[in-house]
């Protein structure tokens, strides 16, 4: 199942915006923001600080805690994910920032 | 063993309250007074429980300096004043976002007696986040479990008494839409009142913070002047989180603060690095296995997987392709119901504005023959002025209902989730939307409720971005003069011209708001996009009254008032300095003659007192309305009518209104006539002349040098002008102005024809103005609101100069270019089209970058310098 997105570039793409020089960049590292709809998976870390670590810390976003991707809008960003009972909605900048484990 | 005591994550502990808080309490408690600040989540259902607790008495105002609503309610029983204070919705009690530092700061400084809690039975889980927040700051709390039925509903069973053991509090079940559950919560705030001592509850614990909060709490202790004033162990927890405006407190109230603080940003870094976790991620991690803990101990799920059905209505109505059509119908919808039925109202409602006018004219000095006294016209202009505005009211009240049932439903936020994408690209925000359409994306909306609606928008940067191009929609009162123009210089091209008026001011719009947040507004606090979907719910018809009512007065009472008041500005600038005594006489000696040839019509008859100067004044205005009301009349039924009515009224005067059956009766009516008819053509003329040597008259040919580029004479200058109060008088000016012609009852759109071609007046011209007027400042009503939500006059001064730079410089711009290329309007219209939507298009494709936040920064230079 998680095939599809393991191939998918989205890795760079994230550690480019994110990760300091110093930092090694992990191997291994998947972003919620490349998982496609109707795929759950684990929060391992966020990477930014700030209100919207905050935010997302606030609705349930804790390392270790299950998300789902619902599903994407009319125009591919935003995105709605399920974490606990809450749905919640991020653009895929923030999304992008969020590194995940597959289930 | 009771079951708290099985829970890993909390502690049942007594607190000390701060001495402050006591002292507080002991003062109400000899004013026989209670204070309880009502707290919650978004989404929780916390305002249907403040309206059931406190009924209609209601108060709003602005917390101090913030635009944030403080809504606060007084009930009484026995004696005693219970005051309910509804603190904004918040997730969390963290200093990042001004809703939960006003939240913060009413229960740190105001210290009420207690707090009310509502929690949403169906997501218990992520609720207690708060929870555990506020019983950490001590407060006595009493938690009203809300939403009990949405709960049932999706086959979750909750154990209250369980639920009350392990947080050591009350726990009253509500349906706060429904009413149920006031009693109960009413009796257990008088319980917590009676109860003195210290208030209990259950304290979480962090686990392998632990013994770092209790080095900062024993280090905190030490200094009085906290320990009489806050909750110690909570400002312990804060200043590891290393909260901003927490630390802010230490330094203030604490000597020694600054360097204590260093202290406990070294045991911070101490902590995440033996643990590898940031702190307020170790925090929030505690509370969540706390909560998740007690929702084990307390809540059984029956719904065995089964969707939820809000889920199943998202399935159709955020489909990816269906989602737009949905959104279109949605608008539709409430176009059609406010602006098309509302407008259908104002019809039944305006013979109300018109009945008050008359009986305010009829107190007012009656007017004179060509001049009527200053006190007449000044009372009748602030008059009308007041009432084109309070003529909306039933259109806004529709809009506001219909509003406030998107919000309660939840569709609103939906909204957002669908075009965020689009906003966003041009620096604005999803719940940008609806100030928008309010605005009147689809001609004939009001940017005060537009400007109104951006309350609900989160991030500062984006409102303040949508407040500042709201306004360039096309509001109700600004389609007279585009229908004017369009209908005298694009005739063959209505549809098109028309199109392209509602289409190009939100591509205009958009670019603005994409040029204002990347430059001015560059560096305002932004937010994420980070927004919970609320479950659907049937919005309740109280709520969405109350919601509607409060908000249609709140315009009603801040605009009527102030525009009121400007209105007599700009009246004096209108009619100052008036004429001179040497031109009053030559006007009065041009009636001379028809007045003569009356006086010695009806000498010797019954009818000569009418000739003197008083009543001649009134038979001839009521002859004239007569006139009128006659060719209005339809069929010889409604000739009738108006016979009959004017008879009633006027009795003294009517037997010369109509020809008479004789000789003598018909030469005194024709005299009558003739009177009339120059009297009315007099007074036109004499208008005219006033408002051309007006202040503003003269201030517009002052302009004309400088509009000159844009291609507005003075006379246009002049009605843009007196636009500025209501975008409406811009035609009523036009009408005084274009008199030629008005005698042979040609309509303003033919005699602005004419002497428009006389004078080689273009298309180019009128696109000129149109968009001119598209980007025109905002109505003096508009900035009233402006003020309002932004609280800043600098702000509300460069809402109006900007759009004034921005537009000639537009118009100035289009003009020039056309007369270089020799392009008429319709040309230039489609070449301005086609640049702006391909620079729209470049520039909303792509999403801005967002900047790195300081903080960020400092942490990776310190991380490469280490």
């Amino acid at each position: 199942m998680f095939g599809a997105w393991r191939h998918r570039r989205g890795c760079q793409r994230g550690s480019q915006a994110s990760i300091p020089p110093t930092e090694p960049r992990p191997e291994t590292c998947r972003f919620l923001a490349d998982v496609p709809p109707g795929t759950c998976c684990r929060i391992r870390r966020y990477r930014g600080r700030g209100p919207v670590r905050q935010r997302l810390l606030d609705l349930g976003f804790v390392p270790s805690a299950t998300v789902c991707v619902i599903r994407k809008a009319t125009l591919g960003d935003p995105i709605e994910l399920l974490v606990a009972d809450t749905f919640v909605t991020l653009r895929k900048d923030e999304a992008a920032q969020i590194e995940v484990d597959p289930q | 063993m009771n079951a708290s005591d099985k829970l890993s994550g909390g502690a049942r502990r007594e607190r000390r309250l701060p001495p402050f808080y006591l002292e507080q309490a002991r003062k109400r408690a000899l004013e026989h007074r209670m204070v309880v600040g009502l707290a919650g989540q978004q989404n929780a259902g916390k305002s249907t429980v403040f309206n059931m607790l406190t009924g209609a008495n209601q108060f709003v105002a602005n917390y101090p300096g913030v635009t944030v609503d403080k809504k606060s309610g007084v009930y009484r029983e026995d004696g005693l004043k219970v005051e309910i204070v509804d603190l904004p919705g918040t997730y969390s009690l963290t200093s990042f976002s001004l809703e939960e530092r006003v939240s913060r700061d009413f229960l740190l400084f105001e210290a009420p007696d207690a707090v009310v809690n509502v929690v949403d039975a169906a997501q218990l889980r992520r609720s207690l986040y708060l929870t555990f927040q506020i019983l950490e700051m001590g407060f006595p709390v009493v938690i009203a479990l809300n939403m009990m039925d949405v709960a049932e509903g999706r086959g979750l069973k909750l154990n209250l008494e369980r639920l009350s053991h392990s947080l050591g509090v009350d726990v009253v079940p509500t349906i706060g839409r429904r009413g149920q559950g006031r009693e109960a919560l009413r009796d257990r705030l008088r319980e917590v009142r009676r109860r003195s001592g210290p208030a209990a509850g259950l304290m979480i614990q962090y686990d392998r913070l632990e013994p770092f909060i209790e080095r900062v709490r024993a280090r905190l202790e030490g200094i009085p002047a906290l320990v009489s004033r806050y909750p110690i162990r909570w400002l312990a927890v804060k200043l590891l989180e290393g909260d901003g405006e927490a630390e802010k407190l230490l330094v203030r109230t604490a000597g020694e603060g600054a360097g204590l603080l260093a202290e406990v940003r070294g045991w911070r870094k101490e902590f995440e690095a033996a643990e590898g976790l940031n702190a307020s991620e170790a925090i929030g991690l505690s509370r969540d296995r706390l909560a998740a803990e007690i929702v084990a101990l307390c809540v059984t799920d029956t719904s065995m997987g089964r969707t939820p059905w809000s889920e199943r209505i998202d399935r159709v109505v955020l489909n990816r392709v269906a989602a737009p059509f949905f959104l279109l119908a949605a608008i539709y919808l409430v176009y059609e119901l406010s602006i098309v039925q509302g407008n259908e109202l104002t019809r039944l409602t305006w013979p109300v504005l018109v009945f008050l006018r008359a009986g305010i004219a009829s107190l007012l000095p009656s007017p004179g023959l060509l001049f009527d006294p200053y006190t007449r016209l000044l009372g009748l202009w602030v008059v009308d002025s007041a009432s084109a505005l309070l003529n909306y009211i039933p259109i806004f009240f529709i809009l506001f209902t219909l509003i406030a049932v998107l919000e309660e439903s939840g569709y609103m936020a939906r909204i957002a989730f669908i075009l965020d994408r689009v906003f966003h690209g041009f620096g604005l925000h999803g719940q940008s939307t609806l100030p928008f359409i309010l605005s009147g994306v689809m001609a004939g909306g009001c940017a005060v409720p537009g400007v109104m609606a951006t309350r609900a928008i989160p991030d500062r940067r984006s409102r303040l971005g949508t407040i500042l191009t709201a306004p360039f929609m096309n509001c109700q009162a600004k389609l007279p003069l585009y229908i004017l123009l369009i209908n005298i210089f694009f005739a063959d091209h209505r549809s098109w011209a028309l199109l392209f008026i509602a289409t190009v001011t939100i591509l205009l719009a958009l670019l603005v708001a994409r040029l204002l947040t990347s430059t001015v507004l560059r560096t305002m606090e932004t937010a994420p996009f980070v927004m919970e979907l609320p479950a659907y719910h049937a919005p309740t018809l109280g709520g969405v009254f109350s919601r509607a009512r409060e908000r249609t007065w709140v315009y009603t009472k801040k605009v009527a008032t102030i525009v009121a008041a400007a209105a007599v500005l700009i009246f004096a600038l209108l009619q100052l300095p008036g004429l001179g005594s040497e031109r009053k006489a030559w006007y009065e000696q041009e009636l001379a003659g028809p007045r003569a040839g009356f006086e010695s019509a009806v000498r010797g008859t019954v009818h000569e007192a009418l000739a003197e100067e008083r009543s001649l004044a009134a038979l001839v205005n009521v002859f004239s309305a007569y006139e009128e009301a006659r060719g209005g009349a339809d069929g010889p039924a409604g000739i009738q009518a108006v016979d009959e009515k004017f008879k009633a009224r006027f009795p003294g005067f009517y037997p010369l209104l109509v020809p008479g059956s004789d000789a003598k009766a018909a030469e005194i009516h024709a005299a009558l006539k003739a009177l009339a008819d120059r009297q009315r053509e007099l007074r036109l003329r004499i208008r005219e002349e006033t408002l051309t040597h007006s202040l503003l008259g003269r201030f517009g040919r002052t302009l004309e040098s400088g509009t000159r580029f844009a291609g507005f004479d003075w006379k246009m200058n002049v009605a843009l002008l007196s636009a500025f109060t209501a975008r409406e008088n811009s035609v009523a000016t036009l009408g005084v102005l274009y008199q030629e012609g008005a005698d042979e009852s040609k309509s303003l759109e033919e005699r602005m024809r004419s002497e428009s071609r006389a004078r080689g007046i273009t298309s180019l011209h009128a696109l000129a103005v149109i968009l001119f007027f598209a980007l025109y400042p905002p109505c003096l009503a508009t900035i009233i609101v402006i003020r309002s939500e932004t609280q800043s006059w600098r702000w509300t001064f460069f809402s109006v100069l900007f759009p004034l730079v921005l537009g000639l410089t537009v118009s100035s711009l289009v003009f020039s270019l056309g007369r270089a290329l020799s392009l008429d309007g319709l040309k230039m219209m489609g070449l301005f089209y086609v640049s702006v939507l391909f620079l729209a298009l470049l520039l909303g494709r792509r999403g801005e970058r967002q900047p790195e936040p300081p903080e960020e920064r400092l942490a990776n230079l310190s991380a490469q310098s280490a």
